[in-house]
């Protein structure tokens, strides 16, 4: 795969950060993919849970349908609002958080304002049909699996989204940045090494001249001298 | 303190109300998103929504798939499960892992 290089400047200085950043990349790179490791386990783990939860809720949700059906064909509408409009249960929710390998995941604890279950329809008998009750009875027992589902669902979701994103950076970091500073520090490297071999051969160049230059100096004064010397005698 | 709600066709819903949750029936599917969009701006932690309306609304559901609350979840409606829920699960796993390992077996 062509990697574009970085653009800097060939030096050495360029070289040593480059060659700092490969070890932060590659250090990074180590400590996200233990972290995508991590978080797959703990997502696969929640998800199974998941996936039982919605079974079991879509279960007893259906099953408190098929009750209330029966309810609605022999009550009229008017009636049945009526009976339900002023429950006597509510639910009051509370939020906390827990961190799962830094994602925030909510976490509900919720409290009915009545623990009698006894004490669940909002309705006297008198108007009502018996499978109600039975509708009734079967969703208030679904509740704290509903909750429970929701943490379960949303927590599955936010880590499923923090999976992907960690699993982009181990990714970008592994095929593009580590190999884009490997490439840019072995190109400076041989850039040096170039500058350094042509450094090299242009002062050999220069010395051979300057011995030259010497060698014709004395040449050129022994033949003064020669010349000196034929012309004394 | 965090409310609950449920959205949903008015036959699927009513019972819920005798759980002291909050009940919005609708019908269309503006009035599905609208009801939505106001809750998720109030204090609803958990929104429940049933599959047949989830189905029409995906687009708007899917904008709060990212942020903690509210936590929205499709439930079955009085036709019965379309399976929409278990897709759902699905679809974050394939997310996730980037295939389907959980359900490869059904």
């Amino acid at each position: 795969m062509a990697v574009k290089l970085l653009p800097v400047n060939p030096t050495r200085m360029e070289m040593t950060k480059l060659k700092k950043r490969l070890v932060t990349s590659r250090r990074g790179h180590k400590l996200l993919k233990d972290k995508r490791d991590d978080l797959m386990r703990k997502f696969l783990e929640l998800v199974r849970r998941n996936k039982e939860l919605r079974e079991q809720v879509e279960a007893m949700i259906l099953a408190s349908h098929k009750n209330f059906q029966i309810a609605a064909a022999v009550t009229s509408p008017e009636n049945m609002h009526e009976a339900l409009m002023f429950p006597k249960q509510s639910v009051k929710l509370k939020i906390s958080y827990r961190n799962v390998m830094s994602v925030n995941v909510p976490r509900f604890s919720f409290q009915m304002s009545s623990d009698d279950p006894q004490n669940i329809y909002p309705y006297g008998y008198a108007f009502t049909s018996g499978e109600l009750d039975a509708s009734i009875e079967a969703l208030s027992k679904a509740l704290p699996l509903l909750l429970e589902l929701a943490e379960a669902e949303k927590s599955a979701q936010m880590l499923a989204q923090e999976i992907e994103k960690t699993r982009r950076r181990v990714n970008a970091l592994e095929h593009v940045m580590i190999p884009q500073l490997e490439d840019t520090i072995k190109s400076i490297r041989m850039k040096l090494g170039e500058n350094e071999r042509g450094n090299l051969s242009r002062l050999m160049k220069v010395k051979d001249m300057m011995l030259e230059e010497a060698r014709q100096a004395k040449r050129k004064l022994m033949e003064e001298g020669i010349a000196a010397y034929q012309s004394m005698h | 303190m965090y409310k609950i709600a449920v959205i949903g066709d008015r036959e699927s819903v009513l019972g819920f109300m005798a759980l002291g949750f909050s009940v919005f029936a609708v019908t269309g599917k503006e009035e599905a998103e609208d009801t939505l969009v106001k809750l998720a701006k109030e204090d609803y932690a958990v929104i429940y929504i049933t599959e047949s309306v989830f189905q029409k609304i995906q687009d708007t559901v899917d904008r709060y798939k990212d942020s903690t609350i509210p936590a929205i979840l499709p439930i079955p409606g009085k036709e019965g499960s379309l399976g929409l829920g278990m897709a759902n699960v699905k679809k974050s796993v394939e997310r996730a892992v980037g295939a389907d390992i959980l359900f490869r077996d059904e």
